[in-house]
């Protein structure tokens, strides 16, 4: 770069290309919308009051968001333990499962009680979903990609299983509609609303304090020191004397608690206060399973600045689906505009790295776990670098040839 | 329990198993030349669900499979390098942009589907064609030689690519840039220029797979894929990145599918635990994992961007 | 049962108010429905149904949001609906039923309509709706057991539950009316968006020796190609499904929900926001057998299932 920008110009700089990467992509998106024969200045302006323009609507935002944080803030730890954790859908399925089986079959208790317990629940039915493909890697080096796509399967089938037999209404078998869902939970496991409204429950601000929490975890404490030496180098792990395979299975197994947590959030902050299926894993989660790992990335895969990540793409989201009942397009238009959103930013994050590389500033920051946006490379391109993704170094095979 | 194993009942599981297999034998063999040239590419279902509509198309409005084919090929390729230029000159995170081309591919193939054609509407499906004396052979012939063509030719694709990928130059220096990205770079080799090659390859054939999927199926839907891209994913390290591991994976996963659905048809699998049993193709993939030893490890350079002189 | 009464009572109370109105005005001239559908409108199936209905309606402005399949997602959208000031807004999956339970007291104005369901929450401004698709299926079990020269019939199910099951469980009781030699394989395939594995289910029942399908919910266009192929007769069900095959579906079951519709749109404009179960089946044309003019139907085995429809028309 020939022009010279003083630092603070570089920063302001590389901060607003995530945001006319977005502007890229709507505008791709504008194209779209009028070959559908709809005014796209109406549609975006319905995008963006649908999405903050009004109290109801940053409500329904943050809603949205809550998930994200909560699978967002355990990608993060993965990553950072250099383990890809794309099992988040299967793993909110088992913590809503867990906890609602918590608040069917345990006896009705105060509130106060009730709530930390279907949280805990959740959080349990996350870690053993995300133990399983943590243990499998780390012991019977089973890929994670392989072991959690694989689960994300199994998850949906159990939930089927669970939701139109064992856990069913009872009145949906009495009336013979049989729809797949429990009758409504007890409410004094309903997550408890804040500032008044009728649906702002405690949600958002637990994941909020969960991503701070997973901070001070990850750069102030014994384990999220070791979490992130074995992300770095496994090789230098093990010489430190770190149990490595212990701490890939712990990492998957955090990750999978938060996406329990998650999904156990769903369940008991819904509207409907109750578990139901539509046969698919994106009809419970939203695909947050899927949508948390792009906040994650363009939160820089630092718990704190996943916080502003989630709420933008949960904005994006709702405000899509607004712009959808507005100018009355197809909701695919929708999906094909998040997809464009997610290529567009993260093709662009290259720049923005590029802008801050050159800042010797920012590279004292990153060590005190404040700034990871500021690497030469981003930073999970930095984790790759350290130690490549998928690499089972347990001594095998080094030939590329396939096997005679 | 008789029932099942008899062998007019195995002959038909071992058809089926062959025609689940091939859409995602076929994605997962380009995903593997992509993956051995050090790029992961998440978005194969995307690109699978735009080859399935453009080949859906194509075959409604020229009735001709083979252009239908062709026309998935093509979109394929587009999206492979458009991939290319995401992950290998823009340096883009690979997993997330992978997860951006899949709901991209996701959404505008229901888009397209949805303002171009309307209501489904069944197209002309692959001729069946059966392979002269081997095909007469019984049961051997049932299970193996009465398919339709692009069958064979999904199965004929295998040594080739274990041919190109272990036996030709261009092979040499997808698994050079894939381990050793700084040496190849020092000896000449283009990375960028491997990269690009392999991610169009993958590309065309995750396109050429859900054309092969529509056509086989006649018909399009909304997420026709039902997610197959991912299970392709899954499969190329099932397979450990060796077409002839990919291939058996794919055809593991299609037996159980298809004997489960046997047993069920049978009704030996009761009802009520229906769901159980559909559970059983994702968990023995994982098994036979855990079972087989595994020797085998990623392409070192997977997943990271190659800079020069770093 | 008791659901069955109450739409009786409910039904004849709407014939005479329609008698009534007709005279008056019963046009639906700007009047607004809301549809949040889970599948995409051209699925052919459940959510087709719906909104072909609703845009049957004439002079009636329809908002359509589908393939909401996220349980909240649809929450979201059915109370912007009713915040825009839709008329009537109605959450078509009966998965939406305990948000719709939650968000219609917020709109005491607005009327709500859900199902596939039986139960109103007891809310006043809240219809609910039901087809009583197992007639359907038994009328065309019939037919299909009298078809069936190997006397196999093979029906695919996405997962058992809901429509699908009241469905298939109608169909099987058909066939067994008619023949209860015959053999009904069902093959649930656990999912309503596996195209492929509907059409590899289809091979399987064909391969045990089915002659006669049926299947139900979206994915089973994958089986009406096999079926297609395979020389074996289809009935549909939910939508017309004639144009998947012409030469072998016999007949489909098609749900018709403009009667009801324009009834509840009669009371709506009278004030009367909900409260009411619906049930549309033969007796209130709101099932509709709909043959394949193209397939030469032998007149006795349509005979079989038109004198099934009349009984369930003087019952009903």
């Amino acid at each position: 770069m020939s022009i010279h920008l003083s630092h603070q110009q570089r920063r302001i700089l590389a901060y607003s290309i995530p945001v006319l990467a977005v502007f890229a992509a709507l505008l791709f998106g504008a194209i779209m919308l009028v070959l559908l024969g709809a005014n796209p200045f109406e549609g975006y302006s319905e995008m963006f009051i649908g999405a903050f323009g009004s109290g109801n609507a940053l409500i329904a935002t943050i809603l949205k968001a809550t998930p994200l944080l909560f699978v967002g803030t355990g990608i993060v730890i993965a990553f950072r333990a250099n383990v890809i954790n794309i099992g988040a859908e299967g793993q909110m399925v088992l913590g809503g499962l867990f906890a609602t089986m918590a608040a069917l079959y345990l006896p009705e208790m105060p509130s106060f009680i009730m709530v930390p317990v279907i949280l805990i629940a959740g959080l349990a039915g996350g870690a053993l979903w995300g133990w399983i493909p943590g243990a499998l890697k780390a012991y019977y080096r089973v890929n994670e990609i392989l072991s959690t796509i694989m689960l994300n399967i199994v998850a949906v089938q159990l939930m089927s299983y669970l939701l139109r037999g064992p856990l069913i209404d009872p009145a949906e078998i009495e009336r013979g509609t049989r729809i797949p869902q429990t009758e409504r939970l007890m409410e004094s496991a309903d997550l408890p609303l804040l500032f008044g409204s009728d649906r702002f429950h405690i949600g958002p601000v637990l994941a909020v304090l969960v991503a701070i929490a997973t901070y001070y975890l990850l750069w102030r404490t014994p384990l999220g020191y070791r979490l992130r030496a074995v992300g770095l180098s496994e090789h230098a792990a093990r010489y430190a004397g770190i149990p490595v395979r212990r701490t890939i299975a712990l990492a998957l197994t955090m990750s999978g608690a938060l996406a329990g947590l998650a999904g156990a959030v769903l369940v008991f902050g819904s509207e409907s206060h109750r578990m139901v299926t539509d046969g698919s894993t994106m009809g419970f989660t939203g695909s947050a399973g899927f949508n948390g790992i792009v906040a994650a990335l363009l939160g820089g895969l630092h718990p704190i600045w996943t916080i502003p990540a989630s709420f933008l793409f949960g904005g994006l989201i709702v405000g899509g689906q607004a712009l959808q009942r507005a100018v009355q397009v197809p909701s695919a238009l929708i999906v094909a505009l998040n997809g464009l959103v997610v290529v567009f930013v993260v093709a662009a994050d290259r720049y923005r790295v590029r802008l801050l590389s050159t800042d010797g500033r920012a590279q004292e920051v990153e060590d005190d776990g404040k700034m990871p946006l500021d690497e030469e490379d981003s930073a999970l391109g930095a984790v790759y670098d350290a130690a490549p993704m998928g690499t089972d170094s347990y001594g095998q095979d080094e030939s590329g040839d396939d096997p005679p | 329990m008789s029932e099942v194993f008899t062998t007019a009942v195995m002959v038909a599981v071992v058809a089926s198993a062959i025609r689940l297999a091939v859409p995602l034998l076929l994605a997962a063999l380009g995903e593997t030349f992509g993956q051995r040239s050090g790029v992961l590419n998440l978005g194969v279902d995307g690109i699978m669900l735009l080859g399935a509509f453009s080949g859906y198309y194509a075959v409604l409005k020229t009735d001709n499979v083979w252009l239908g084919l062709l026309a998935g090929a093509i979109v394929g390729l587009v999206l492979g390098l458009a991939s290319a230029v995401i992950a290998v000159t823009l340096k883009a995170e690979q997993g997330i942009s992978g997860i951006g081309v899949y709901l991209f591919g996701l959404g505008m193939s229901d888009l397209l589907f949805q303002k171009l054609v309307g209501t489904p509407i069944p197209i002309d499906q692959f001729p069946g064609v059966d392979i002269p004396i081997l095909s007469d052979i019984p049961y051997i012939g049932e299970m193996f030689f009465q398919h339709s063509l692009v069958i064979y030719l999904a199965f004929l694709s295998i040594p080739v690519a274990t041919f190109v990928i272990n036996r030709t130059t261009f092979g040499m220096k997808i698994r050079a840039v894939g381990e050793y990205p700084d040496a190849a770079d020092t000896l000449g080799v283009s990375v960028a220029g491997v990269r690009y090659a392999t991610e169009i390859i993958g590309g065309t054939l995750a396109g050429i797979a859900g054309a092969v999927l529509a056509i086989t199926l006649g018909i399009f839907q909304q997420n026709l894929t039902n997610g197959a891209g991912f299970i392709a994913i899954a499969l190329v390290y099932f397979g450990a990145w060796r077409p002839t591991g990919i291939m058996l994976g794919a055809l593991l996963f299609g037996f159980v599918n298809a004997l489960v659905l046997e047993l069920k048809t049978l009704e030996i699998i009761p009802r009520d635990l229906s769901n159980l049993a559909s559970m059983a193709p994702a968990i023995i993939t994982i098994l036979a994992l855990v079972f087989v030893a595994r020797r085998f490890r990623a392409p070192s350079a997977l997943t990271k961007p190659f800079t020069r002189g770093k | 049962m008791k659901s069955r009464t109450i739409t009786l009572v409910v039904l004849m109370a709407a014939f005479a108010l329609i008698a009534a109105a007709c005279s008056s005005d019963d046009s639906a001239e700007g009047f607004r429905i809301a549809i949040v559908a889970p599948s995409a409108s051209n699925d052919l199936a459940f959510t087709q149904s719906m909104v072909d209905s609703a845009n049957r309606i004439e002079g009636a402005e329809v908002a359509v949001t589908d393939g909401t399949f996220v349980v909240e997602d649809a929450a979201v959208a059915l109370r912007d609906y009713a915040t825009e000031g839709y008329d009537l807004v109605i959450g078509h999956g009966s998965q939406y039923g305990g948000s719709l339970s939650e968000i219609a007291p917020d709109f005491p104005e607005t009327s709500f309509a859900w199902g596939t369901a039986a139960d109103t929450f007891g809310l006043p401004n809240v219809y609910s709706y039901e087809a009583a698709s197992d007639q359907g299926g038994e009328v065309m079990g019939i037919m299909a057991a009298a078809l069936s020269q190997a006397a196999n019939v093979g029906i695919v199910g996405p997962i058992e539950v809901g429509d699908a099951k009241l469905y298939v469980d109608g169909f099987e009781k058909g066939v067994l009316e008619q023949n209860p030699g015959a053999t009904v394989n069902i093959n649930y395939i656990d999912s309503f968006s596996d195209v492929a594995l509907a059409s590899e289910a289809a091979q399987s029942l064909i391969g045990a020796g089915a002659d006669v399908m049926s299947g139900t919910a979206q994915m089973t266009v994958g089986a009406v190609g096999v079926a297609s192929t395979e020389g074996v007769l289809w009935f549909g069900t939910q939508s017309n499904q004639t144009s998947l095959a012409p030469e072998i579906v016999v007949a489909s079951q098609v749900y018709h929900w403009e009667n009801m519709l324009e009834d509840m749109i009669a009371k709506i404009k009278d004030g009367t926001l909900g409260g009411e179960v619906y049930e549309i089946n033969f007796a209130n044309e709101g099932l509709v057998i709909e043959y394949n003019e193209d397939y030469d139907l032998p007149g006795d085995v349509k005979d079989l299932g038109e004198a099934k429809i009349d009984e369930f028309k003087n019952e009903g």
